[in-house]
């Protein structure tokens, strides 16, 4: 009964609602009184519940479906990858034990698959966030028509990754694409954009840094905004150039920001899917598993091989990989606030 | 952190314009003269220079996608590429419409992104609320799952999900691809932090000691507490469910019943070879994004921006 009422606390209406037993019986001639005390206790006893079971009426249609089409899943996916499961018959399952795992600890073309991934997240990720950093700083600057700017900016984050895809697809187009052709003109032969492994890697990232460099501008300008004044104010005043002011005062602000679009950009790197997929128009990555990504490897096993039992354990070790960026992260995080501590 | 910048500072002249390092970058910084500090200072010519450029890169794939749409197949086998418009846009995209199926495409999309967007709203407001003002048991507890969830990538849910829709016998309908991203982790959190400041709790108090009950809380109090948030958080899923791509292409097929993506990426496999049939087809699935942006492109920038800050 305590904790109910401590439940109730905030209401001070509660009060005016006394205990329910034995209220004005004693007076026969009230009955009215009393119908309307029990009225009153009964509306006081619905209100305490109310109270008490409204928030999980209120979490409870998000965690619902977050059991069945998240959480569920999640953890199902570990069981799966323990049994050779069909596509074509999804719900028969073969215990195997660990052999899914043993296989892709064997398989060449997972190997090859995470090392493309991380090479592609490298290539892609590292001058996106460069190249966002000073695009945030630059729109920082008192501008004419900045808010032109940043939506222009964002409109590459409008277009889905298949539409994206196609154009560029047609633009690295090795014999009539506008990139070999530009390229033409300052005296550079026409590159294989498609085959070569390096040139398909490069093109890949080119889509993620197209889509993707105008979503973390906004994300470092937001920051930026934040950042008071009075310290450039003191930077400036102490004879500090632009440079050094963003070097000095907007670099060290920013370091939970860039942290954080890190991290962001990682997971993404990690399940890079469309790009490579459409990139080369079949699940395999490039003729020669060129730019297949982890992301694409369980689609191809699952999907095109019909093997759902080794794309849950490619998934568990995409999984894995996942803990093991974020531990990395946060190590570096730690250190980096330790150094400032000490600074 | 500014000691470095103080020792430099001292080091230098003492009788310069402090504002002095302002005037190097061009006209306006010089015409506005006394800009106070870094981010009041107004931007050169340079930096014009340089974000008009990065504008074309940001346009200029889309726009070449229109021009693609409007030519011939076989002027796109030519060198140079074609750099304006040709005049086969309508036949292009009448072709993307009936033969990629793209009608029946976008149709579904608008159903599958307004669905997940409305769902995504009224539920995250709701868990949002609850999280961000009342109390109960396993508050912190279940609030961690959520945070902790929040950017779990779909690839490693995508097998049971896929059996789940199977014994359900769901491919290829609308609900297996709007029930499973029906809800949000980061709708959840972002609803949170903005109701933890935008909605003062003595009106939650002022509310109940009139009586009110916890629906109408929700309906007179909440919802018009948190319609700015709400409004930011349905654009930013209506174009994240729009532009959804991996669970829809398992889920769903090109021949069947397509979202946008998922007849794109028949499309891009070979189903129809004509590159600029291909073009017709990308743009028609991007413009109705595009339209959105050219009306609500300063809400959904704000959107970002402000969840980047409460992230």
């Amino acid at each position: 009964m305590a904790r109910e009422t401590k439940t109730a606390a905030p209401s001070p209406g509660e009060g005016a609602a006394p205990p329910a037993q034995g209220p004005g019986a004693q007076d026969p001639g009230a009955a009215g009184q009393r119908r309307e005390q029990r009225r009153r206790d009964r509306r006081s006893r619905r209100y305490r519940r109310d109270v008490k079971w409204s928030p999980y009426a209120y979490v409870a249609p998000f965690f619902l479906f977050f059991a069945a089409f998240g959480l569920f899943p999640l953890l199902y996916t570990g069981w799966a990858a323990l049994h050779r499961v069909s596509l074509t018959d999804p719900n028969s399952m073969e215990f195997v034990g660990l052999h899914n795992f043993t296989r892709l600890w064997s398989d060449e073309f997972f190997w090859n698959a995470l090392q493309n991934t991380v090479t592609i997240g490298l290539i892609s990720t590292v001058p996106q966030l460069l190249m966002a950093l000073g695009l945030a700083h630059l729109l920082n600057y008192k501008l004419r028509g900045s808010m032109f700017f940043r939506v222009v900016a964002l409109t590459p984050y409008a277009t889905s990754v298949a539409a994206a895809t196609l154009v560029f697809v047609l633009l690295y187009g090795r014999d009539y694409g506008m990139i070999n052709w530009a390229l033409g003109t300052v005296g550079i032969d026409n590159i294989d954009w498609h085959n070569g492994t390096w040139t398909s890697q490069f093109a890949v990232s080119s889509i993620v840094i197209w889509r993707w460099t105008g979503y973390n501008t906004l994300i470092y300008l937001a920051a930026m905004q934040a950042i008071p004044n009075d310290l450039y104010e003191s930077a400036a005043l102490d004879g500090a150039s632009r440079w050094q002011q963003f070097l000095h005062v907007t670099l060290p602000a920013l370091r939970p920001t860039i942290l954080f679009t890190c991290v962001v950009s990682t997971i993404g790197a990690m399940q890079l899917f469309g790009e490579p997929l459409l990139f080369g128009g079949s699940a395999t990555g490039g003729p020669e598993h060129e730019y297949q990504t982890l992301g694409l490897y369980l689609y191809e096993q699952g999907w095109v091989n019909l093997h759902l039992g080794r794309a849950s354990a490619i998934a568990w070790a995409m999984f894995l990989l996942l803990v093991l960026v974020a531990l990395v992260n946060w190590l570096i995080a730690r250190r980096l606030t330790k150094s400032e501590g000490g600074a | 952190m500014t000691a470095p910048v103080v020792t430099r500072g001292t080091r230098q002249d003492p009788t310069r314009d402090p504002d002095a390092p302002d005037n190097r970058q061009g006209g306006k910084g010089r015409r506005h003269g006394r800009s106070r500090a870094g981010r009041t200072m107004h931007g050169g010519r340079i930096t014009y220079a340089v974000l008009i450029l990065i504008s074309v890169v940001s346009l200029f794939p889309l726009v070449w996608t229109a021009i693609a749409a409007s030519r011939t197949n076989t002027r796109l086998a030519e060198t140079p590429p074609p750099f304006w418009f040709g005049g086969n846009l309508f036949k292009n995209m009448e072709i993307a419409w009936t033969d990629a199926n793209m009608g029946m495409a976008l149709l579904n999309t608008t159903i599958v992104a307004g669905s997940i967007a409305a769902g995504t709203v009224v539920f995250s407001t709701l868990a949002g609320f609850a999280f961000a003002k009342l109390r109960f048991r396993l508050k912190n507890v279940l609030l961690l799952l959520v945070i902790g969830t929040m950017m779990v990538p779909p690839q490693l849910s995508v097998v049971p999900l896929y059996m789940l829709i199977a014994k359900l016998e769901w491919t290829d309908q609308l609900q297996a691809v709007i029930l499973p991203t029906f809800v949000s982790a980061f709708g959840v959190f972002f609803m949170r932090q903005y109701l933890l400041q935008a909605l003062p709790t003595e009106l939650i108090e002022a509310a109940r000691v009139d009586g009110a009950s916890s629906l109408r809380v929700i309906w007179h109090v909440v919802f018009p507490a948190a319609r700015p948030a709400m409004a930011v958080l349905g654009m930013l899923t209506f174009v994240q469910a729009w532009n959804d791509f991996f669970w829809p292409i398992i889920a769903l097929t090109q021949a069947g019943n397509p979202t946008v993506q998922v007849a794109l990426t028949g499309l891009g496999q070979g189903h129809i070879p004509d590159q600029s049939v291909i073009m017709a087809g990308a743009l028609l699935g991007t413009l109705p994004l595009l339209l959105a942006f050219v009306l609500f492109g300063k809400q959904i920038v704000g959107g970002i921006m402000q969840g980047a800050v409460k992230g």
